[in-house]
């Protein structure tokens, strides 16, 4: 990659002498102001956030503080107070679960259809490929309020289509009203969500493995799952990785779905790790207990995501 | 039926539940947009809006302050992706056309930002709003999606940047064109595309967001966005589904229009940005 051009070919300027000196420094600084805004934008909008919110963590902040400024340092006690209580823990163990069920139903979901369409015929492939890109293009809360309406209690057309199929316990269910169902909704909202993304990757990934090899496992003898076992897979072993620990940053972290149709509820039955410390801060007013929170939350993350950039970071380097 | 189409069958009758299962919910919303009232709430839900009404639409468009959420979303939106798209495009032309120490550890950042933890700062932006007076304001929402889009920004503009050989520039820079000239004549058209895709990316990121514009308007509703206003549609309609439905279909439709313009990079370019990094 080519950068400066060569002193000789540098464009002649009409300029007056004196400037050309500065002029030089200047060449050997462009790149840095080039990413002067994206700097100062990340240090003010990103890192200075991140920060702020491990110290609220680690002050007493609450309403009084918010108003009237002057919060002091409490050391790690906001942390003591949320690892001392039986509610964080029982959220983290419904975020653990909340994560595992999803991810698991999106990968194994997209990893079929993603076969699927390898095999299908081109019209039919077509078909499902433009209803994946739909899915996909439905913007969040579009999709949570399409959702309310298709579990409304009244006339909501799945109570219908389960009574009408002699299941006669759900004429006027109310599935907002029941915990496991609402999580069970919210689960299926994500996963609808999230399988396009998915699918048409893997898809994208598999159209580059070699045919030969798929062949070749077939004079060899190997079933459709030996194939992907023993070819399939290990060809698409970063790809799947890169997914997976996507799907489970995205799903951990998730807020607004769960936030528009259930705020938590009922009874914080799908209140998970991001929700709670919203709740914490908003409804509480304990904006300390929630920061602590949140950074319990990224620390989390920090765990999945650092093969993710480790990985990122060797294909730079690799690549320069 | 010939054999092969008999083995081919329950291939395609699993095309076919996926096929169902994606589109139906989509499906359900625009048709229940279009049924008239009597037909809605009938016991036997029916299957097609037979009488099609637009009577939902202007009960949606008719509620008060609807164009101005349209138009707060819309201004939000756009503000945040002009400021990401020019602050990428110098970022991107840094790292992929010039060479310089610290540019790694510049696009090690770059990649850590992309991953940034969004929904955990919701806390600490609401404190930093408050404190320099930016709470209930549409520039800070801006502000913020403008940074959740700028890497994302940088990184696209960045591989299309480096599939443009330089040579390119090289050539008009010899025949006289300053540098600036060289990208602005011969980069920036080739360019365009790119920039077109990157930014109504960054457009339906922005025209989605819901923690944010949830967590920061709270006195000034009228500053409220399209995604919070659509959230608490049981506070505006009630139980009037039909206008519920059609304030969906319209809020989806911007975005649904700017996919189907970008359908053929829609899988390749998200790909090629996620699996590049």
């Amino acid at each position: 990659m080519l950068t400066e051009a060569p002193p000789s070919l540098a464009p002649t300027t009409r300029d007056a002498p004196a400037r050309r000196e500065p002029r030089f420094r200047i060449a050997a600084a462009w790149p840095y102001l080039l990413v002067l805004p994206t700097v100062v934008g990340t240090a003010f909008l990103l890192v200075y956030p991140l920060v702020r919110s491990v110290v609220i963590s680690l002050q007493h902040f609450r309403i009084g503080e918010l108003i009237r400024g002057g919060a002091t340092f409490v050391g790690l006690d906001n942390y003591r107070e949320a690892l001392g209580s039986r509610e964080l823990w029982d959220v983290l163990l419904r975020t653990l679960v909340w994560t595992v069920v999803d991810v698991v139903l999106i990968v194994g979901i997209s990893t079929l259809v993603a076969l699927m369409l390898a095999r299908l015929g081109k019209r039919m492939r077509l078909a499902v490929m433009s209803a994946l890109v739909l899915v996909w293009a439905v913007p969040v809360l579009a999709a949570t309020t399409v959702f309310q309406w298709l579990f409304q209690s009244r006339l909501g057309v799945v109570n219908w289509a389960l009574t009408s199929i002699g299941l006669d316990q759900f004429d006027g269910y109310t599935w907002f009203a029941d915990g496991v169902a609402t999580f069970a909704i919210l689960v299926l909202l994500v996963v609808w969500q999230s399988v396009p993304f998915a699918a048409l990757t893997l898809y994208a990934g598999l159209t580059t493995v070699p045919d030969e090899l798929f062949e070749s496992a077939r004079i060899d003898g190997a079933g459709a799952v030996k194939t992907f076992r023993h070819v399939t897979f290990p060809m698409l072993r970063s790809l799947f990785g890169l997914i997976t620990s996507l799907e489970v940053i995205w799903v951990f972290k998730c807020f607004a779905q769960i936030w528009a149709v259930s705020q938590g509820g009922p009874d914080g039955a799908t209140t998970t790790l991001p929700v709670y410390a919203f709740q914490v801060a908003q409804s509480l007013h304990k904006y300390d207990l929630g920061a602590a929170i949140s950074t319990i939350t990224v620390l989390i993350l920090l765990v999945v995501l650092v093969p993710h950039l480790r990985h990122l970071y060797r294909t730079e380097r690799a690549e320069a | 039926m010939s054999r092969r189409a008999l083995r081919a069958l329950p291939l395609n009758l699993a095309a076919l539940v996926v096929l169902l299962a994606s589109v139906f919910p989509v499906y359900w919303m625009v048709a229940t947009a279009f049924k008239p009232t009597t037909d809605i709430n009938a016991s036997t839900p029916q299957l097609l809006p037979l009488h099609p009404t637009f009577e939902h639409f202007r009960t949606a468009v008719g509620v008060d302050g609807f164009w101005r959420f349209w138009r707060n979303s819309a201004v939000v939106s756009l503000g945040a992706v002009v400021l990401a798209l020019v602050v990428a495009l110098m970022a991107a032309f840094a790292v992929a056309r010039m060479r310089w120490r610290g540019r790694q550890a510049f696009v090690l950042m770059v990649f850590v930002a992309q991953m940034a933890p969004w929904e955990a700062l919701l806390i600490p932006m609401f404190i930093i709003a408050r404190d320099v007076g930016m709470l209930d304001r549409l520039s800070m929402l801006t502000l913020i999606y403008f940074m959740a889009t700028l890497p994302f920004t940088i990184v696209t503009l960045r591989g299309f940047l480096a599939a443009i050989p330089p040579e390119l520039e090289e050539a008009a820079q010899i025949d006289g064109a300053s540098r600036f000239e060289a990208f602005r004549r011969i980069v920036f058209p080739l360019l365009a595309p790119g920039l077109m895709s990157t930014s109504l990316f960054g457009f339906i990121t922005a025209w989605n967001e819901f923690a944010f514009a949830n967590a920061l308007i709270i006195k000034n509703q009228d500053n409220r966005t399209l995604p919070v206003w659509l959230s608490s549609f049981g506070n505006v309609f009630g139980t009037d589904w039909g206008a519920t439905m059609a304030a969906a279909t319209l809020f989806m439709l911007p975005v649904l229009a700017i996919f189907l313009v970008l359908q053929r990079r829609v899988t390749g370019g998200i790909v090629a940005g996620a699996v590049k990094g």
